[in-house]
């Protein structure tokens, strides 16, 4: 009985199913019916509008491409700037013969065989109405001739575009970066994407701010809808969207601080960056050697962009942000502060170095060979001693010297819009076991108390935490004016005055006491004193034979194995403004090497211009004199205007 | 039987407007890519070839195979949706390929047929009298919903309807009782509503640019320029094709560019501008005659399972063309779905051809019963 029922059952769901497909099949039809509806109504019976729209399309709607934002420093001094590019275009079915028509002009502009060949065949690869650039960058006199002679020259069009220039390039490359014509991978990661990138050649950011700020700084296109006849003539202008303008943008760089720590930072391997304590502003920001931005706009040629990528001294790389360095000894403050804030030492406590110091078989040498003796903690920076720092290093441990470093800026990136930001590093344990599967060693943590070892520091990163030290307050950089929301107000660091205190007094004997690392550079201007940490970082390993037989000059070695020269500053000391931080790469030691350009830099921030002679040493008078009136020189000589004007 | 002989049974008019449809296709990116085998052409044909064969390959397999391994295709589509979410390249601002090294993968693409095969397979085995009780239709339904939120997460708003409605269509070929899904549609405009309520406060269900598509695809005249561009452009396109069309490789919309995705989403207009009505129709036609003989050849089987493969897999198909075809038209929102066998791509194109040899497979051992 319950079989039969089953039975029953299954046909009549067998038959549920079977009128089931067939009704999702009649469904199926009257979609395609519809569909086939309105193909109907679109293919034939509006056909005609539409045809006359695809007609008007050639030229329907054209797209006036948005003048890109311009980019100054803070005072409004132009930086970044669009200047008319005047161009020709060819449009081939208003030529009978195009062959021609280019003989005609190549006898009025130069226009070799070659780039004709160019052109003609550029010309077959596209439709008939398409505009193709035959010569750009004009001369206003060629430009000009080839207006008047226009009737003889069918199908020739003169426009004025706008290109990008830089001024001060050599300064601002890194910073302001560059643009460049629109790639098929830049057009691909764009979504959705802007109808003005589909234009030919259309400029946009491609490193740092240009890049960073792309979508502020490009703004909006505006459409020209206009009327053509069936040859593609323009035949009226129907109506007309104006676009929006991109946005200007406020650096906070002064120009006259970043031409004057570019030319001095020349014919290095360097950077510098210099912070105003109280707002983050970073008013200079240089990374030497530099390149050209200019020749990026119109597409670079395979053989500078070679050069330049070559380069040892890789001139496309901002080192200021993202070169990490070893810190050396201007790690040391970090170590410091983290000492005193746990109560490891005291102010008056005092260390021996006999210069070294042993842990178990291995010695781990202070850079003074005889040792310095005695030393307080403010004596230890003054003299960097090395011994004491790593007494001091072993005492805190690898995990709060991190902490320390992290709290004044170290092992992070800033929110700034530039391009290859690098975090520096921060070591941990945990960190080291990964990535070598050994474990932490005592003699690690010594070597990162005097910034050798595994840690690393960007130059901006060094100026933050000098910021940091000098103010108290968490400061933070911003490179765009008013970026920053409450710029009288960072948030306090909550490290103890009296720490910062004996650490900025360690620094101010560094310069401004006689056994510092810096003394030669001190200022001598007593509003101006500076209090700053000179830094060596060791890019090879010093083996024991070496040490016994004499540790090999700097000078002897060839220039990727000289060690990195440090040195970051604040001043002025009473009432810290500004925070300076340089890197000279296989420079040679910091205080002969970095401290003497940081000197000058801050010193030309504090008069505002060349700081007179007087500020400086009397023994060193004639020598500054001869390099601030060079440098003078060169800044005026060097006029930074488009030849092609 | 030997597996030679049995490829005399399949249904050959399919097999045959495959190709056409094919062809069809070739012909369209030649034209797109400006006369040349490249970058387009050359690896369609090869990739078309190459799982024309695959599907006389399945179809020599038994259907009881194909029956026995749906639960696990099931669970390995899942899988590879899960993997996708989390390893996925980001594309277009969605996750949805899977790097496989040889080949970038759709797995959505793919989880439509293992969807519809274990849909099958559950039918198959669930005995007839609970096809309509509530907890055996709420099983199918999660067997739904699931991979459809994870897709709808990457985000693929597009496919993750498309899954749910093949979904609920082979439930509704299955037999489950009509109630339903008068009682789900209803629950469906329900949701629909709160949907759009939800728009512009922080629970907001949508990304924003899924709200701005739909906008733009209610009125495209908001902005020419953006969103509305596409279909814009691409209604001139079908509209300016006429009878006869411009003549093949003269589409002024096409060569010039005007056209968003030419070459993939939106080949259809090259084809209606280049070949106008008779074109577009003559598609639609052997479209549709694909769709008809599939309908036969699953009234034509004997066992559940086989039925509710082919219509439901004949199903996926048939979203694919019609949706792409009224998206052109501006009759659906812009979502990324492709002409079947004549679009550029590599994972749709296996995904049809896979679910064709199915569909052989079950039409040559039709009579097999189980």
């Amino acid at each position: 009985m319950s079989k039969f029922k089953d039975t029953t059952l299954k046909s009549k769901l067998i038959r549920r199913v079977h009128r089931r497909i067939v009704l999702a099949g009649l469904l199926k039809a009257s979609t395609v019916a519809l569909l086939g509806w309105n193909i109907r109504k679109l293919q034939i019976e509006d056909s005609e509008d539409y045809k006359l729209l695809a007609d008007a399309n050639r030229v329907n709607l054209r797209l006036i491409p948005p003048s890109r934002g311009l980019i100054f420093d803070r005072l409004g001094t132009p930086i970044a700037l669009n200047e008319q590019n005047y161009k020709i275009v060819f449009i081939r079915e208003q030529a009978a013969d195009p062959r021609k028509v280019l003989k005609k002009l190549a006898s009025i502009i130069e226009l070799d065989q070659k780039r004709q060949e160019k052109i003609l065949q550029d010309m077959k690869k596209r439709s008939p109405f398409i505009p193709i650039t035959v010569a750009e960058n004009l001369t206003w006199k060629d430009f000009a001739h080839i207006s008047v002679n226009l009737p003889s020259l069918p199908g020739i069009i003169p426009e004025v575009g706008l290109t990008r220039h830089y001024q001060e390039y050599e300064s601002y490359a890194h910073i302001v970066g560059y643009v460049g014509p629109i790639s098929d991978k830049d057009l691909k990661s764009e979504k959705p994407v802007d109808p003005v990138l589909q234009i030919p050649k259309f400029q946009i950011g491609k490193v740092g701010v240009e890049k960073k700020l792309e979508t502020h700084l490009r703004g909006r296109a505006g459409v020209s809808k206009v009327e053509v006849n069936a040859s593609g003539r323009v035949m009226r202008e129907l109506n007309r969207t104006q676009g929006k303008s991109g946005e200007n943008i406020h650096l906070t760089i002064a120009t006259n601080l970043q031409k004057f720590a570019s030319e001095r930072l020349k014919g290095m391997s360097a950077s510098s960056v210099l912070i105003d304590i109280k707002s983050g502003d970073i008013l200079s920001l240089v990374s030497t050697p530099s390149y050209n931005p200019n020749n990026f706009v119109l597409g670079i040629s395979q053989s500078d962009w070679n050069a330049l990528l070559n380069d040892e001294r890789k001139p496309l790389l901002n080192k200021a942000t993202s070169g990490a360095y070893p810190p050396g000894s201007t790690f040391k403050m970090v170590v410091a502060a983290a000492a005193l804030e746990l109560g490891l030492i005291g102010l008056n406590d005092k260390i021996f170095c006999a210069g070294f110091y042993e842990l178990g078989s291995r010695n781990f040498h202070c850079w003074l060979k005889g040792g310095h003796g005695k030393l307080t903690l403010q004596e230890a920076i003054q003299k960097s001693c090395d011994v004491y720092f790593y007494e001091l290093a072993r005492k805190v441990g690898v995990k709060r010297i991190g902490d320390m470093a992290r709290r004044l800026g170290l092992g992070q990136a800033y929110n700034l819009p530039l391009t290859g930001l690098s975090k520096g590093f921060v070591p941990t344990k945990k960190w080291k076991k990964e990535r070598f599967g050994t474990s932490w060693l005592v003699g690690d943590t010594l070597n990162v108390g005097i910034g050798q070892g595994f840690s690393l520091a960007t130059p901006l990163q060094l100026a933050v935490m000098t910021a940091r030290l000098a103010s108290g307050k968490e400061v933070t950089p911003n490179i765009i004016k008013n970026s920053n929301k409450n710029p009288d107000n960072p948030k306090a660091l909550s490290i103890k005055e009296n720490t910062l205190v004996a650490i900025r007094k360690g620094m101010f004997d560094v310069l401004n006491e006689k056994d510092g690392t810096a003394f030669n550079f001190r200022t001598t201007n007593h509003n101006f004193l500076i209090a700053g940490k000179t830094g060596t970082s060791q890019v090879r390993r010093i083996t024991r034979e070496e040490r016994e037989e004499g540790v090999i000059k700097n000078e002897d070695l060839p220039w990727k194995m000289r060690d990195h020269a440090l040195f970051t500053c604040f001043a002025p000391f009473k009432n810290p403004k500004y925070a300076l931080s340089v890197v000279v790469e296989h420079g040679g030691s910091g205080s002969k090497v970095a401290a003497p350009i940081a000197r000058d830099i801050m010193l030309f921030q504090l008069y505002g211009g060349i700081p007179p002679v007087t500020a400086y040493p009397e023994k060193q008078q004639v020598e500054a004199r001869k390099r601030l009136m060079d440098i003078e020189k060169k800044i005026n000589s060097r006029t930074n205007i488009n030849p092609n004007i | 039987m030997n597996p030679f002989i049995k490829i005399i049974y399949i249904n050959w008019p399919l097999q045959i407007l495959i190709l056409a449809t094919a062809l069809f296709g070739f012909l369209m990116l030649y034209s797109v890519s400006g006369g040349s085998w490249d970058p387009w052409t050359k690896p369609q044909i090869n990739r078309f070839f190459i799982s024309f064969i695959l599907i006389f390959v399945m179809s020599a397999i038994s259907i009881s195979f194909w029956q026995k391994i749906s639960p696990f295709c099931y669970i390995l589509g899942l899988a590879l949706l899960i993997a996708v979410y989390f390893y996925g390249d980001t594309g277009m601002g969605a996750k949805r390929w899977l790097d496989l090294r040889i080949i970038k993968l759709q797995p959505s693409e793919a989880f439509k047929i293992s969807m519809v095969m274990a849909l099958a397979y559950y039918y198959h085995k669930l005995p007839v009298n609970k096809v309509s009780h509530p907890f055996y239709v709420l099983v199918p339904l999660l067997l739904i919903i699931i991979p459809a939120l994870i897709v709808f997460r990457q985000p693929d708003l597009g496919t993750a309807l498309v899954i749910i409605m093949i979904g609920i269509f082979v439930m509704f070929i299955a037999g489950v009782h009509f109630g339903y899904f008068l009682f789900g549609g209803l629950s469906f405009c329900t949701l629909l509503f709160i949907l759009f309520q939800s728009r512009g406060t922080d629970w907001q269900l949508l990304k924003d640019y899924h709200f701005r598509r739909i906008d733009t695809f209610l009125d495209p005249s908001v902005d020419p320029l953006g969103a509305g561009y596409h279909i814009t452009q691409s209604k001139i396109a079908l509209g300016s094709g006429g009878l006869f069309g411009r003549g093949y490789m003269q589409g002024s919309q096409s060569q010039l560019n005007f056209l968003p995705e030419k070459h993939t989403d939106f080949i259809f207009t090259t084809l209606a501008e280049e070949f106008g009505f008779f074109g577009t129709i003559g598609l639609l036609i052997i479209y549709s005659l694909i769709v008809a003989f599939c309908i036969f050849s699953a009234l034509a089987t004997t066992d559940k399972f086989s039925r509710l493969l082919i219509t439901g897999l004949c199903m996926t198909f048939f979203t694919y063309f019609s949706i792409n075809i009224a998206m052109v038209m501006g009759l659906l929102p812009v979502v990324g779905i492709p002409l079947p066998l004549v679009s550029y791509g590599g994972s749709s194109m296996i995904v049809i051809m896979l679910s064709f040899g199915l569909i052989q497979s079950a039409h040559v051992h039709k009579n097999v019963g189980f």
